[in-house]
């Protein structure tokens, strides 16, 4: 018994491990975003709070947290409440089974790709009850907007993933690192291509996300779900969604860029000199080059119409992914290159 | 594990599905009992988690409310009753649901009773170490044992996929007006826009 308290003390304190970077790394992704996205459009972006406006999201986040929080009168008040944490939560919880390094994850399970999958599916509640419980035409349209489109691109992204999952012959996700050994050129990016495109794409249209950003779109439906939260409420939505970002870059370090293994394994010179470097840098060093395509191309393409959406998830992301399955399956067959022999 | 953290979890997760359960059927407004029925399916979820069976318990998750609840959600929340009239007719009806109620209980008491599932004919399933996984037990079960009616049901569910869609599809009737995605894509800037070249004004002078 005594064991199993410190064992469930000795876990609490991974989970915090886990979700205090994550929140922190939150804070500052808005931040990145606004400084990125200025600099980009050639202004400087927020400068004025701390050096340089590092304080900015500190600042922002206090102003929301003591605002305060509007329930409409006709809502469907209970529902209003939970709508945030429901689409917090699943973000978070998807963090249990991500590998940070050789031993470094809080639960080393055999399904893990599942429990990730199973875990994302769950956010669009959050969504459609926000959207629902509002009582508002706008947000109605907007979680309406969102459902369909997340429901459409899951297809898609669980196919990129059995792309993967037959690349690699395991669910666990250490063990779909550990498959990648080897240096850049045995990652599952190269074999799984177009797969690993279909994943970001849909990815990006999982998290609701600049150019499928129809779910809230400014000039449309104003900002769609969350239009009647306000304060605390909000910023769940927001951390909800930053979360979920960065969790979708992390899928896509693990599954497609070898998640926490260095790019100079196997290089004569380079191979030895970096061998010291924790796994966790690597990790974290590819997780900021998807953020940045996130950044980037929420900066440089205009958002899709929704039919053009719908159309690019069920005509051609899915039937690429169908396709390129057969064709792994055929490559593993023959013990094609280093990835397969 | 204990048995006793065992017990706890697995009551916990029971009494949630029995209570949602429940509540689907209670709750006057629709859109609550889409809800509670996302929590049942969720609650037998963890119980599946507690038989070792996380493949399924995974699955479930991932489809029925991932995907199917969020399609049932969407369609009530478009159907905008805001909540159903007065339980009309429940006196009147109460006799026969409890006789149905009655029923059912007798029928799965008789099936499911502890004379056939008791602890005397099915023991307590062994716990597996670590390295035991359900996904490739299932795996090695459907694709050998059962292959025949695992490919059968396949095929069933690629039928209901085409009849569905030769159902709804109507096909391109004469005289409506659609877009034709390729010819939107191969659009160039000429097609469009004429840019003119022309001489610039002379400076004003002032």
């Amino acid at each position: 018994m005594k064991q199993d308290i410190l064992l469930l003390i000795w876990t609490v304190i991974k989970i915090v491990a886990i979700v205090l970077p994550l929140i922190i790394g939150v804070a500052y992704l808005t931040m990145a975003e606004r400084k990125v996205i200025s600099y980009m459009q050639g202004r400087i972006g927020p400068n004025r709070v701390g050096f340089g406006g590092m304080l900015q999201p500190i600042a922002d986040a206090m102003k929301l947290l003591f605002k305060e929080i509007i329930i409409p009168r006709v809502s469907n008040r209970y529902l209003f409440l939970i709508a945030p944490i429901v689409s917090f939560v699943p973000a978070l919880v998807a963090w249990a089974v991500i590998p940070f390094g050789p031993h470094l994850v809080l639960a080393n399970i055999n399904a893990g790709v599942l429990f990730v999958l199973a875990m994302t599916s769950l956010g669009v509640y959050g969504v459609l009850m926000a959207g629902w419980s509002s009582n508002s035409k706008y947000a109605m349209y907007g979680a309406m907007r969102s459902a369909a489109q997340t429901v459409s691109y899951e297809i898609a992204m669980s196919f990129a993933f059995v792309g993967v999952l037959m690349a690699a012959g395991s669910l666990n996700m250490q063990n779909i690192v550990v498959a990648q050994s080897g240096g850049f050129w045995h990652w599952y990016w190269l074999p799984l291509l177009p797969l690993f495109v279909v994943y970001w794409i849909s990815g990006v249209a999982e998290t609701n996300r600049a150019p499928f950003d129809v779910a809230e779109g400014e000039s449309e439906i104003v900002a769609g779900f969350h239009i009647e939260y306000s304060g605390i409420t909000f910023a769940l939505f927001f951390l909800a969604e930053y979360a979920s970002m960065i969790l979708i870059s992390a899928l896509a370090v693990t599954l497609f860029m070898g998640g926490w293994l260095s790019p100079f394994q196997g290089i004569p010179v380079l191979g030895a000199w970096f061998a010291w470097v924790p796994g966790l840098v690597w990790f974290v060093l590819k997780l900021c080059f998807f953020l940045y395509l996130y950044l980037w191309m929420r900066a440089t393409f205009p958002r899709y119409r929704y039919d053009q959406i719908m159309r690019l998830g069920w005509k051609i992301l899915i039937p690429v992914t169908l396709v390129w399955i057969v064709v792994t399956g055929a490559l593993i067959e023959l013990h094609v290159g280093p990835w397969f022999s | 594990m204990d048995l006793l953290v065992e017990q706890i979890i697995f009551f916990a997760f029971a009494g949630m599905t029995v209570l949602a359960g429940a509540v689907v059927v209670a709750v006057r407004n629709p859109v609550h009992s889409v809800l509670a029925l996302v929590v049942a399916f969720v609650a037998s979820a963890g119980l599946w988690l507690l038989l070792e069976a996380e493949f399924l318990a995974l699955v479930l998750i991932f489809v029925y409310v991932g995907a199917v609840m969020t399609l049932f959600l969407f369609v009530v929340m478009m159907l905008n009753i805001r909540e159903l009239p007065s339980r009309e007719g429940f006196v009147r009806f109460l006799p026969l649901a409890l006789f149905a109620l009655a029923a059912i209980v007798a029928m799965m008491v008789f099936v499911i009773g502890p004379q056939h599932f008791g602890l005397a004919q099915y023991a307590i399933p062994a716990h597996h170490g670590a390295d035991y996984s359900n996904i490739r037990e299932l795996g090695l079960v459907l694709y050998t044992h059962d292959v025949y009616p695992f490919e059968l049901a396949a095929v069933l569910l690629l039928i209901a996929i085409i009849a569905a869609i030769s159902l709804s599809f109507r096909g391109r009737r004469v005289g409506t007006r659609s877009q034709v995605p390729s010819a939107q894509i191969a659009v160039k800037s000429a097609d469009r826009i004429r840019i003119i070249k022309m001489a610039s004004e002379p400076k004003v002078k002032r």
